[in-house]
């Protein structure tokens, strides 16, 4: 079976990715959030995934208005880095696992998520800066990636409670699948951040340290969050904060804390990152 | 929470739903093809020309021309798809977000540096992170 070892949440945030690929990383003020990256970085090494699952979003990419999947899989060997106006980001190609992420497809399908499937497509900060976060910059990353993503920009998302029943689904998945692999499933976005309108440079801290306390120890309670309180609370971009869920749904109820970072601000939003495992799962093994 | 908030009504957003997404899709598909360099080549050499391809309103096209980042997202536009202009004007997201509410990008990023915005979007105030790290 494909063994899910452990869950992150972390923001994605493009100019977190500009820091390290302009080399900023140690200027002051980005020093003290990838300080906080570095336990990230150590426990991902030590983990050393097979797969890592990213459920993300794309931000006008690879999908436009022309098309809007509300949960889509990217089923390709090989994923390349979009251009977002900028040229594209100067990483790594993202390697695809194609016939987990099939196995996936079809039993998600089959067990009613009715998943677009995508045969090519490029990824962009969305998924590529999670990776910077928790890789740095190696000349190739070192595990493999199944994108999953989610449209949170065209109003409505999916709600929490759907991304988080998404994520059992894919547990289930994962659990009868026939090779023996170690997988992890990053949830990213947020946390709090407003980009548009008067209010835009909203942060509500408040909001994100009882997510990060609840993910834990209640999640029903978090995947219950609303969309109304989502876009009040956490701003109209912090709504993305349901992609989290579905790395929550698909790890253990009973999950261990095992790493938190917080930090304001980075460009327009709150920075969370967050680590959970699943109990008894021999995850260094 | 328990009560249902309107999500027409918070302060200082312009929700992209079904009707902003119905009338901005040209405005927004104008602003997303400037992902790819041959388009950004056209906009650069006559940016009223090149609006000419997406068929939106003169109100939309003014806005984009006039660089109105409030309004596009008042006739439709979505900030991701808006972006992309500020993106190709080499504006980063803390001076756009500065233009929407009337600040210059030092005022905004200091506002983010010093705990962001309230939920009725007033400037928190709190100690510049900057400053605190220092000592």
């Amino acid at each position: 079976m494909a063994r899910l070892v452990g869950g992150v949440g972390t923001s994605h945030v493009p100019s977190i990715g500009a820091a390290v690929d302009l080399g900023k990383t140690q200027e002051p003020y980005w020093k003290p959030l990838f300080a906080g990256y570095g336990p990230a970085r150590q426990w991902m090494n030590d983990v050393a995934p097979d797969v890592a699952i990213i459920v993300y979003n794309d931000h006008a990419s690879a999908f436009s208005l022309d098309l809007i999947s509300t949960f889509l899989i990217g089923v390709a060997d090989e994923f390349q880095p979009a251009d977002e106006g900028y040229g594209p980001r100067t990483v790594p190609c993202v390697a695809g696992d194609s016939k987990l992420a099939w196995h996936l497809a079809e039993s998600l399908i089959l067990d009613e998520f009715d998943m677009a499937i995508a045969n090519k497509m490029p990824v962009d900060h969305g998924l590529t800066v999670p990776l910077s976060i928790m890789c740095g910059q190696p000349n190739i990353w070192p595990c493999k990636v199944i994108p999953l993503c989610v449209n949170v920009i065209q109003y409505p998302p999916p709600t929490g409670l759907r991304c988080y029943k998404l994520g059992k689904a894919i547990r289930r998945a994962l659990d009868i699948y026939e090779e023996d692999l170690k997988v992890v499933i990053l949830g990213t976005g947020g946390m709090s951040h407003q980009l548009q309108g008067e209010r835009a440079g909203l942060i509500n801290e408040e909001f994100d340290i009882n997510f990060l306390d609840q993910l834990s120890s209640n999640p029903d309670w978090v995947a219950n969050i609303s969309h109304e309180e989502y876009l009040m609370e956490a701003g109209s971009e912090g709504i993305e904060m349901v992609m989290w869920m579905t790395m929550r749904g698909a790890l253990d109820v009973n999950v261990k804390e095992v790493y938190r970072h917080y930090h304001v601000p980075a460009s327009n939003t709150a920075a969370g990152l967050i680590i959970l495992e699943n109990n008894d799962v021999g995850i260094r093994k | 929470m328990s009560k249902k908030l309107d999500t027409h009504n918070i302060p200082g957003t312009y929700l992209f739903d079904k009707e902003r997404s119905r009338n901005g899709y040209y405005l927004n598909m104008a602003c997303m093809s400037l992902n790819e360099e041959r388009n950004r080549e056209a906009f650069r050499a006559d940016e009223a020309k090149y609006l000419d391809n997406y068929p939106m309103s003169k109100e939309q096209r003014q806005a984009v021309l006039a660089r109105d980042w409030i309004g596009m997202l008042r006739l439709g536009g979505n900030v991701y798809y808006t972006f992309k202009i500020a993106i190709y004007d080499r504006i980063s997201m803390q001076a756009m977000g500065g233009a929407m509410c009337g600040m210059t990008e030092d005022e905004f990023r200091n506002v983010m540096l010093t705990g962001g915005k309230d939920q009725l979007g007033n400037p928190r105030g709190r100690t510049n992170v900057l400053e605190k790290n220092d000592g």
